[in-house]
This record gives structure tokens, C-alpha cells and sequence, in this order.
């Protein structure tokens, strides 16, 4: 499959064919929540939530690992990080995520040894090559990012990487789609199931939760016609008042996704509450190491002290993540929150909505077009 | 981070005990580790997500899934042609 079959996914005929095919079957207004902020980024950089007909609001879901890792666990990861003894490794997005006191980037401005990784397996090899070091990886992320955490651990066992550990901050898909559909204040009335998330753990999840709630949920990937897709079938299913579980990624997903590198996961972690930042604890939303790996969790390693953690009394991000406030809404936003000077997580990463906001669409709200 | 990225693998070989390989990503080189992708071979197209493919790329449903829409289209094409 080559680049040139890939930017088929791209191709303006098709894509304004789409956007006419949903027009065509729209008739009443419907709000689509879109969970990985993946495709937040991609809706707002190809404009599609302006190409498609005003009945369709986008509500941008809260699947942006570097915002919805909670204040306490940045806030430990700060700690950690301005120990003399460590070298503390992080994906880039991370540094620039406001903890309660400072962020990653002035540790390190500090004198702290912070330092980027493309891997945790490059994390495992800074660990070797620095035996008289602590070595301690920033290991947050969806079921996207878990077969490779769990993998790193199982390696730094079998080749005895003992001043290796993580700082886990693993966060589940399905159960904050329940929590947010669980929600008395939620509108979500159709689910764009996040398509890489899938490819790992297909979407046997999905039919339990699509009849509970009568929900339809579509498996969807990135592309532009991807995501059209995926809107189309939704629709498709709202305007005919059914709640299958379909997918419209099938290059990349199958109903049991990775057999083998859920095996992994499961053989590492283990299912936790966690805390969500800007939304609070989601029963069994998270996984934490399980006991027998405790000497690679940074948490009992190294022996943190109390944290009291302060958000900036301006950020309403929680809100955004929940699908509840626009980013435009926030009295901040563009003004004193900047992607060079975020206030809030959601202003850090680019699949964060309210940088998605702020790079693609600044002068919000615009009117919608009604026709392409 | 979740955004994996799609290369082909050309170079395919063991470190530590890992299956790992050379990727291709429209001309950058990077190594990924393929133990999650055994069924994997030389020229395959693969999704990248952090340092580690997940998911062989399928072809096949990838040209599927565009003549179905391609069809959509040519079908609108001929209707105004009628009309
Ligand atoms: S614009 Fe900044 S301050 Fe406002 S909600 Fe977004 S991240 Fe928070």
C-alpha cells in the first residue's frame, strides 16, 4: 500500500461526493462526538466541520492523552524530574503541560536531566547505557501506546534494566464513553470510535455499550474521507433510529484488533480508576502495573510526598473535554492561553482541541456554509 | 501520539531477542520493533504507533474501500447526465 493509495483518502472529488451523499440524508440537526483528538486535529485542519451541512455539530471528545493526564501524576512527574539522580525521559508533547508549579521545560531549564523520546524502547536504551542513573519513562497514552510500554517493561525484565521505571498514566477508551454518555448534561448522540485505538483493540467492546445507550458507534480512521465516512454512517444510522456498531476503517481494523499485543497488556497491567484531568475519576478507566512488575512503577520507587496541585482558575477545559463549552468559549483562550503559553493541557498538544482551535480556526465563530 | 504512521518495512532483523525492522516512512528510515506484527514480510505496509508496528496495512480493503466510493461518484455522474 503506497503513499499514492493513502493520499486516496485525500481526494478532493471524493470528498465533496461524500459531503454531497450526506447532505443528501440529513434531515434534522445531530451532534457526533469524535473521541480521538487525532481527528479533532484533522477536522479542523481540512475545515470539515464547515463543509458539512449545519445540522452537523462536531463535539470533540476527550481523547488526547497529554490533556487528560491528571495535574497530580505532572505534578509527580516534576518531582521525579528535578531529582538529582534521574534522567527523566518524556514524549516532547509532555514538556510543555502546565503542572501546578512549572512544566517539564523548566526542570529542565533548571538543571533537570528531561530529556525527549520518540519510544519508550529509546528510553530503555538511555537506561542501559546510564547504569549509575535512575531512568524513568513518562509512560502515558491510550490502548494506542500500551503494546509498547508493556513490551519495554517485559524486555527491561528479561535483560535485568534495573534502573529503569514508569511513570504510568494509561487511560482507557470505552469507559469514558460511558462516563460521558452516563452524564446528565451529555448530547452526544452518534460516537466516531477512535480508529488507531481500534486497531489494537477491534471493537468487541463497542456492541454492549452501542445497546445500553442506543448509540450508533462507527469505527473511524483519520483521512478526511475517513472521518466523512464515518460521519455518513452515522448519520445514516441516527436518521433511521438504529445503534449498530459498524467500521469504516477496515485497512487497519478487525473485530478482535491485536490479539497478541492485547495479551501483552493484559499480562503487564491491570485494570484502574483513574483520575482524568479537567473530568475527575473514571471507574476502571486506567491500567497500572500489576504487582509483580511494581519495581519498574516509578510511583513506589521513589517516594513522592504529598502533592497539592492548583489548576489555573481561568482554564475550562473539563468542560471541553466533555463536549460541553467550545474552546472559544474560554475567556482565555487565544489571548493569555497560547500554544507557547498554555494555561490548560488541552492547549498543549495538537490533538488537544483547544490548540486544534487555536492553529486551524482563530477567529471562531464563523458562519457555517451551507453548501461546498 | 495516537496518530501511528503508516511505512514500509525494508529491512527486517533481531535485537535482544525482538523482531525489529527498518521502515521506510516516504524516505525517512526509522527502526520499529515487529513482534506484534510476526505475520509481517519484507515490502509490507505497516502502522507505526511510537516505535512499534501494530497492524500489517491492508491493501486490498484500502482499494475496496476507494472504488466502492469512486463508484458513488461515477453513479452521481451519470444522473446528472440524465437529468
Ligand atoms: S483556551 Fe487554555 S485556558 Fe482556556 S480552556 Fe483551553 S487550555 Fe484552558
Amino acid at each position: 500500500m503506497d503513499q499514492k493509495l493513502w493520499n486516496g483518502f485525500r481526494e478532493p472529488k471524493l470528498v465533496q461526493a461524500k459531503i454531497r451523499q450526506i447532505q443528501k440524508i440529513v434531515t434534522r440537526p445531530w451532534t457526533i462526538m469524535e473521541i480521538c483528538g487525532g481527528q479533532t486535529h484533522a477536522i479542523k485542519k481540512y475545515g470539515l466541520d464547515q463543509l458539512l451541512p449545519p445540522e452537523i455539530e462536531f463535539i470533540h471528545g476527550p481523547g488526547c492523552p497529554v490533556c487528560v493526564t491528571s495535574l497530580e501524576l505532572v505534578d509527580k512527574a516534576l518531582q521525579i524530574a528535578s531529582l538529582p539522580n534521574v534522567i527523566f525521559t518524556s514524549y516532547g508533547d509532555m514538556l510543555r503541560v502546565p503542572g501546578s508549579t512549572g512544566d517539564l521545560f523548566s526542570v529542565k531549564a533548571n538543571g533537570g536531566d528531561v530529556r525527549v523520546v520518540y519510544s519508550p524502547l529509546d528510553s530503555l536504551k538511555i537506561a542501559r547505557e546510564n547504569p549509575e542513573k535512575e531512568v524513568v519513562f513518562f509512560a502515558i497514552g491510550f490502548e494506542t501506546t500500551a503494546p509498547a510500554n508493556a513490551m519495554c517493561v517485559l524486555q527491561a525484565q528479561s535483560l535485568k534494566i534495573n534502573n529503569f521505571s514508569m511513570l504510568v498514566s494509561h487511560v482507557c477508551v470505552p469507559p469514558a464513553m460511558r462516563a460521558i454518555l452516563s452524564s446528565p448534561t451529555n448530547r452526544v448522540q452518534g460516537f466516531l470510535a477512535a480508529g488507531h485505538v481500534c486497531t489494537v483493540m477491534g471493537y468487541w467492546e463497542y456492541p454492549p455499550i452501542a445497546q445500553e445507550f442506543r448509540i450508533p458507534i462507527v469505527v473511524t480512521g483519520f483521512e478526511p474521507l475517513d472521518i466523512l465516512e464515518g460521519v455518513y454512517r452515522v448519520v445514516r444510522q441516527l436518521e433511521k433510529g438504529t445503534y449498530e456498531v459498524e467500521n469504516a476503517y477496515s485497512r487497519l481494523v478487525t473485530y478482535e484488533g491485536n490479539v497478541s499485543a492485547q495479551k501483552v497488556i493484559q499480562q503487564v497491567f491491570e485494570v484502574c480508576d483513574r483520575k482524568w484531568r479537567g473530568i475527575g475519576v473514571i471507574p476502571q478507566s486506567g491500567w497500572k502495573l500489576r504487582k509483580e512488575y511494581a519495581q519498574f512503577d516509578a510511583e513506589t520507587r521513589f517516594d513522592i510526598q504529598s502533592i497539592v496541585t492548583q489548576e489555573s482558575p481561568l482554564c475550562i477545559a473539563g468542560f471541553v473535554l466533555q463536549g460541553i463549552k467550545k474552546p472559544y468559549e474560554c475567556s482565555a483562550f487565544g489571548t493569555l492561553c497560547t500554544p507557547e503559553n498554555p494555561l490548560g493541557a488541552t492547549m498543549v498538544s495538537s490533538e488537544g482541541a483547544c490548540a486544534a482551535y487555536y492553529q486551524y480556526s482563530r477567529n471562531l465563530p464563523v458562519p457555517k456554509m451551507n453548501h461546498v | 501520539m495516537c496518530l501511528g504512521v503508516p511505512g514500509k518495512i525494508v529491512e527486517i532483523y533481531e535485537t535482544n531477542g525482538l523482531a525489529m525492522g527498518k521502515i521506510d516512512f516516504g524516505g525517512v528510515l526509522r527502526e520499529a520493533c515487529l513482534t506484534y506484527v510476526p505475520e509481517a514480510k519484507l515490502g509490507d505496509y505497516v502502522l507505526v504507533h511510537v516505535g512499534f508496528a501494530l497492524n500489517v496495512i491492508s491493501e486490498e480493503e484500502a482499494k475496496e474501500t476507494l472504488a466502492l466510493l469512486n463508484e458513488i461518484v461515477n453513479l452521481e455522474e451519470e444522473i446528472s447526465a440524465q437529468d
